[in-house]
């Protein structure tokens, strides 16, 4: 483990952005701002500039799913003239990228989204983000109510990532836990120092005992996961859960593993682009076909959405479920409904005390 | 940038696909002959699996490959009129550049569960392309699989789908016995008239047969229904689910049903995995 004092904070982001762009957790409400995410409230990714003052905010609004799976992504493009048609591959290595001050329910986020864009047949556009993108994780000093990571196993105290950072008041730990975190660090070898181990200990222990403290600490995921499709899927408590959401999808725009998308033609008048974009299974034209759709009434999608994340997707991905706990449904949903009240309303007795 | 980098194959890229033969089978049905600008076959396929064709600028839909993997030269469409694409694809000419991927889904297990068996299609309407495929694969290993019966209906005799192949190949094979049917009487039919579901039934057919359905929902679900009181199980009827889709590779999550996708742990399905899916098909 090494450390690096945090008035040097500054000069370790410096050596991180001189071996590639580098992106830190950014306070918007920049209302003159050009960029839209940063007129927005709330915090967001951003490039790093020097001497820039990074959020102290739990979180980012959007999760940082964009970097490798962005909104819209342009895929190909195409020309026609009379019957004849040319095909244009527009992909192009992709640059290199460090994502700084990452959570632990986000980078497991990126795991949840491997096992779809990377089992065979390989989606190249997200390959070649992730293979360019270096995760630089923090552990969360100060969880909010909204959190329920550890609800997924996910231990926001000891994070995933390529390299981990803790922070106490003066210093700033780092540990690199794969090959490309180990590449990293050894950039950063001028502007940290040794330190033993356990360094980060402490700051462990804090985060577990402010874990233990969260509102949400107790909910149980156990009664859901795979082969659980006949204990829910007709459960009545659908139609009340369901009744007021007014299926904006905004839960799945701002959640970091909704990855259902769509993809579209644009024809620019010289050329047609080809691209792709997020979509939700909340929307009603979703599954819309000639002869109708295979969910004509809402309760269908709202249920959709949800037996995905705690049981079709876990029963195909050895048990993983597709919710991170991460709570921006929790703010976010107009309605105030989310996972959580799903997972309390029917998970009820049937989660294990 | 990364030297070890290689950008992967990609599937959603696909490649160009010319037509070079239409053939008007119905009033809202064509068949498209379609080959590589180099006259190949774009890819090799098994009866029952998909293929992503596209009109640039005005949008991709998935069809089945009717024509089946022993054709060796080209694949065959046939498309039945009803949106964008579709549209598009039956006013455009022979030469046409369209684009193809695939192939997707899975197959019918014409070597394995269907080896050695009688077999008995049931098509309704458009139903018949994935069909074909099978037939014509059943047809040219004639010794591997015992009697067909086929059974073929629609709204009348111009929308039966090929109706000149059935006439002159599948009528004239020795043990295939194909049996024709329209919704409606008509001038110069001397054919069977009524629907599909009653006309099984009133065939009765001996319940050793592995049965293949396909067409639309209602159809299938009253077929299915008449096997059964035949005597059939439903671990004996194979049919196809269509939902809606755009990747054809399990990832954009529309056609997902349960735990399954369509496009890829389908879109072939037995009848009684169907009743394991949740009801939303
Ligand atoms: C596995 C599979 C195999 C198919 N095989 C054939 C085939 O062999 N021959 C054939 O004619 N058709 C087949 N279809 C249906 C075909 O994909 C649709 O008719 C086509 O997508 C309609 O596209 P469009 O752009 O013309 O219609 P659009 O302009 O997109 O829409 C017209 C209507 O069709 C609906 N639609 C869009 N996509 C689909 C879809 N995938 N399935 C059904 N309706 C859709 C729209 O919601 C709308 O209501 C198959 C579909 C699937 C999923
Ligand atoms: S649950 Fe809330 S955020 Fe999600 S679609 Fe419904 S109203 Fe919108
Ligand atoms: S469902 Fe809600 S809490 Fe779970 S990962 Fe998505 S946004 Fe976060
Ligand atoms: S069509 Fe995209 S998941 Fe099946």
């Amino acid at each position: 483990m090494r450390k690096c004092a945090l008035a040097n904070k500054n000069a370790l982001l410096a050596a991180m952005a001189k071996t590639a762009k580098l992106y830190v957790p950014t306070d918007g409400a920049d209302e003159k701002s050009r960029d839209v995410n940063s007129r927005l409230a709330g915090a967001y990714y951003a490039e790093w500039k020097d001497g820039a003052e990074l959020s102290k905010k739990l979180n980012t609004t959007r999760s940082p799913k964009d970097f490798f799976f962005p909104q819209t992504e342009n895929m190909m493009t195409f020309k026609m003239t009379g019957k004849k048609l040319e095909i244009f591959d527009t992909r192009r290595e992709h640059e290199n990228f460090i994502l700084f001050g990452v959570k632990a329910c986000d980078v497991r986020s990126f795991t949840v989204l491997d096992n779809v864009f990377l089992t065979d047949p390989v989606d190249s556009y997200y390959a070649n983000r992730r293979a360019h993108g270096t995760i630089v994780s923090m552990a969360c000093t100060k969880p909010a109510g909204t959190c329920f990571c550890r609800t997924f196993g996910i231990d926001a105290a000891d994070p995933e990532g390529d390299v981990v950072c803790w922070e106490d008041a003066e210093w700033i730990y780092l540990t690199a836990k794969t090959e490309k975190g180990e590449k990293l660090m050894a950039a950063l070898a001028d502007v940290t120092e040794e330190c033993a181990d356990d360094a980060a200990d402490a700051v462990k222990t804090l985060v577990n005992e402010r874990l233990d403290k969260l509102p949400l600490a107790d909910l149980k995921s156990d009664a859901f996961g795979g082969g659980k499709t006949d204990t829910f899927f007709n459960d009545p408590a659908w139609n009340e859960l369901s009744e007021a959401c007014l299926g904006c999808g905004t839960c799945t725009f701002v959640c970091p593993t909704c990855q259902c998308y769509d993809i579209k033609d644009f024809n620019t008048g010289r050329e047609v682009i080809r691209f792709r974009c997020w979509d939700s299974c909340m929307y009603s034209d979703f599954t819309m076909m000639a002869h109708g759709t295979n969910r004509p009434n809402h309760v269908q999608r709202f249920r959709q959405r949800f037996m995905h994340k705690l049981v079709y997707y876990p029963e195909n991905n050895g048990g993983l479920f597709s919710c991170v706990g991460c709570g921006r449904c929790l703010s976010r949903c107009p309605i105030s409904m989310n996972i959580v009240k799903v997972m309390k309303k029917l998970g009820g007795n049937k989660n294990a005390e | 940038m990364l030297s070890e980098f290689k950008m992967p194959k990609e599937a959603l890229i696909p490649v160009i696909g010319e037509v070079t033969d239409i053939r008007i089978d119905t009033p809202d049905v064509k068949t498209f002959r379609v080959v590589t600008p180099d006259g190949k076959k774009a890819f090799d396929h098994m009866p029952g699996q998909c293929a992503m064709l596209s009109v640039p600028g005005v949008g991709e839909a998935m069809f089945s490959i009717t024509s089946s993997p022993t054709n060796t030269e080209y694949m065959e469409f046939s498309i039945k009129k009803c949106g964008c694409v579709t549209d598009w694809l039956h006013q455009m000419e022979v030469g046409q550049q369209i684009t193809i991927r695939g192939p997707y889904g899975n197959a019918f297990p014409v070597d394995t569960a269907f080896a050695g068996k009688d077999m008995l299609f049931i098509a309704g309407g458009i139903g018949l392309a994935p069909l074909r495929s099978v037939i014509n694969y059943c047809r040219h290993y004639r010794d591997r699989y015992g009697k067909i019966d086929i059974v073929y209906g629609s709204r009348s005799r111009a929308d039966l789908v090929d109706y000149n192949e059935i006439l002159t190949e599948w009528m004239t094979d020795d043990g295939i016995n194909v049996h024709l049917t329209i919704d409606r009487e008509e001038e110069g039919w001397d054919g069977h008239v009524g629907f599909v579901p009653n006309y099984v039934k009133e065939l009765g057919f001996s319940t050793d047969k592995t049965a293949i359905l396909c067409g639309p929902p209602i159809m299938i679900k009253f077929t299915l229904a008449g096997l059964q009181e035949l005597g059939f199980a439903k671990e004996q009827v194979y049919t196809t689910l269509e939902l809606r889709m755009k990747c054809g590779i399990g990832k954009c999550g529309r056609c997902n049903v349960g735990s399954k996708y369509v496009c890829k742990d389908g879109p072939v399905f037995r009848c009684d995995e169907i009743d394991e899916l949740p009801d939303e098909y």
